[in-house]
């Protein structure tokens, strides 16, 4: 068969199809929208069934943990009365050192029971890790295929990390350079070895996340004897913040406010090879979450699980310098060494806690491991030698790719909302476009499913239907 | 930072043995036949790739060999480097974070009452 780019490309879906070994095409209306609770309801697992499974490969039940320090040092820098208390999900004690393990297990189990052989994921982040941790647990083979090097030949040290962490269990790891044609890469090996596809956007993946909201709400009101008031996740492809959302509503915790948080990177381009190493944080970062919240099917499945504007209340961003921050003072604080990556949730908790009252309760749902290269120091001794430039400051100064503010006090640790108004007209305008909808009429069922997609009612859709039209003309 | 393709310092003409664990390069895309949407600086260089594998003829170094990887696949690209291990570390010392340390000390020793200043 032909390997060349539009060849490979134009036998996407049938590669899918058969790495997944799920018809998208019956949750399908013809139109812009999709059956999604079905196609989560198609896994064929209940949430009791992804704990047993996830029990029995070590995954999950990892401990809640109070910051006592933290939500001190927030009193002090909140107005009379504010301060919410801070607990963290400590997710590092997965087996991988991420919750990603969640997401892997679920997949790698399920693909382990269709027959296959083994498991392929495209990440440079921690989820190869954690399907290669759960591929040699379950017996399967894995390859990881991540984008790692720059034109020069010259890694992020994080990336390189993690594929070592994904070679120490077993899997082989293919490394690329910049670019969005790691797809076309990665369709050439599943239809190669026949693998399954455990993208981090099929059900499984998310379904195995919904045990994250699950148990933290339980924890916190079996321990406080209530839900959390809110709950930060960090956003990116939008997997985590769905699935986590979805757990806390299947726990009853429905009126918890779920909030995301990316780190600014404005202004850099993510398939740009000269700015690859100029970024310090490699995910969690707006390049991803801004539009995988607007277009979550430009995934690498053909429709994604990861639906994250139809569960959030509220989007922030924090910079670079804040999250290194606080990832140093959760470990001089909290006795917690974790990796940067983790700690963005808690630097965006940090600040939101300082507007919420001292009864209130603010989790963030998970920290990372850190190791050699994915650490504060390593990260930002690269970014000094990219030619970052590193100072104390207000971080809402800072230009990403050009320099990190660290904050000056405390205090300077100031989440940003993000309009959520304008991301859910992207949304609508984007599906209009992306299903060739543009002046044609969108029937009823359409705009039931964008009402859901962005969490509003159909006469919001309705109107932002026709301020779209108005733009047209 | 250091480049991760064949360099002349890494023994260019070096025999390697037949079952040697080694590392291939391999130009998967070359410059201009990026795809549509990659930016122009990206578009002006190529896409390449790495893997490991067991070599599986013996070979020199800058050579285009075959190998087997882990997962039993046959790849081809450039030899550059045998028994390929990890370099990352934890970089130099950033003289930063130790200010950060100190001024988390200070918030501790305040205490944690509300209005202490440093």
């Amino acid at each position: 068969m032909a390997q060349h780019y539009e060849a490979v490309m134009a036998r996407k879906n049938e590669i899918m199809k058969q790495a997944i070994g799920m018809d998208y095409s019956r949750f399908e209306s013809g139109g812009i929208g999709f059956d999604y609770e079905a196609m989560m309801r198609d896994t064929g697992y209940a949430l009791s069934d992804i704990r047993a499974i996830q029990s029995e490969y070590g995954v999950g039940n990892t401990p809640l943990i109070e910051m006592k320090n933290l939500t001190a040092l927030a009193r002090k820098y909140a107005p009379e009365g504010k301060g919410a208390r801070i607990l963290v999900k400590d997710e590092s004690c997965n087996p991988s050192g991420s919750f990603k393990a969640r997401r892997a297990a679920t997949a790698v189990y399920h693909a382990k029971k269709m027959g296959y052989k083994g498991v392929i994921a495209a990440t440079s982040g921690n989820y190869g890790a954690a399907v290669a941790s759960q591929a040699a647990m379950q017996g399967l083979n894995c390859i990881i295929v991540q984008e790692t090097y720059d034109s020069k030949g010259v890694g992020q040290p994080e990336i390189i990390e993690k594929a070592r962490k994904c070679e120490a269990y077993g899997a082989e790891v293919i490394q690329l350079t910049v670019g969005p044609e790691l797809f076309y890469q990665f369709l050439i090996l599943l239809e190669e070895t026949g693998y399954f596809n455990a993208s981090l956007y099929t059900p499984f993946g998310i379904a195995g996340v919904e045990t994250l909201g699950f148990e933290l709400a339980e924890q916190t009101r079996a321990r406080y004897g209530k839900y959390p008031d809110a709950v930060v996740c960090t956003n990116a492809g939008g997997g985590n913040l769905t699935g986590t959302a979805r757990g806390l509503i299947a726990a009853g915790a429905s009126e918890t406010q779920v909030i995301a948080a990316s780190v600014d990177l404005s202004g850099l381009h993510m398939a740009s090879d000269g700015q690859f190493n100029k970024k310090s944080f490699t995910t969690g970062h707006t390049g991803f979450g801004m539009p995988f919240s607007i277009y979550p099917d430009r995934s690498d499945v053909p429709r994604s699980a990861a639906r994250p504007l139809r569960y959030m209340d509220r989007y922030v961003t924090v910079t670079q310098g804040e999250v290194f921050f606080m990832t140093e003072a959760l470990a001089q604080m909290e006795g917690l060494e974790r990796g940067p990556a983790g700690s963005i949730s808690l630097a965006a908790a940090f600040s939101i806690a300082r507007e919420m009252p001292e009864d209130a309760i603010i989790v963030v749902q998970e920290t990372e491991y850190t190791g050699a290269g994915k650490h504060i120091q390593p990260q930002l001794d690269f970014a000094g030698k990219n030619g970052i430039e590193l100072k104390f400051g207000n971080p809402k100064d800072q230009i990403p790719g050009r320099s990190i503010i660290f904050p000056e006090n405390p205090g300077r640790i100031q989440a940003v909302d993000v309009d959520l108004d304008r991301l859910r007209r992207s949304l609508i305008r984007t599906a209009i476009d992306a299903h060739d909808m543009k002046n044609k009429t969108i029937g009823s069922e359409d705009i039931a499913f964008l009402a859901a997609e962005c969490r509003r009612d159909e006469t919001y859709v309705t109107s932002v239907i026709q301020s779209l039209e108005e733009d047209r003309k | 930072m250091k480049d991760s393709r064949l360099n002349p310092e890494r023994g260019v003409g070096e025999r390697i043995p037949k079952g040697t664990w080694v590392r291939i390069h391999r130009v998967v895309l070359p410059a201009g036949e990026r795809a549509p949407q990659v930016p122009e600086d990206t578009q002006n260089v190529p896409l390449e790739m790495w893997v490991k594998g067991y070599l599986k003829e013996e070979a020199y170094i800058g050579e285009t060999v075959e190998i087997i990887t882990l997962t039993g696949r046959k790849e081809h690209g450039n030899l550059i480097e045998a028994h390929p291990t990890y370099h990352h570390d934890f970089g130099d010392f950033v003289p930063e974070i130790l200010e950060i340390d100190r001024m988390l000390r200070e918030e501790r020793e305040a205490g944690d009452t509300s209005g202490t200043t440093l």
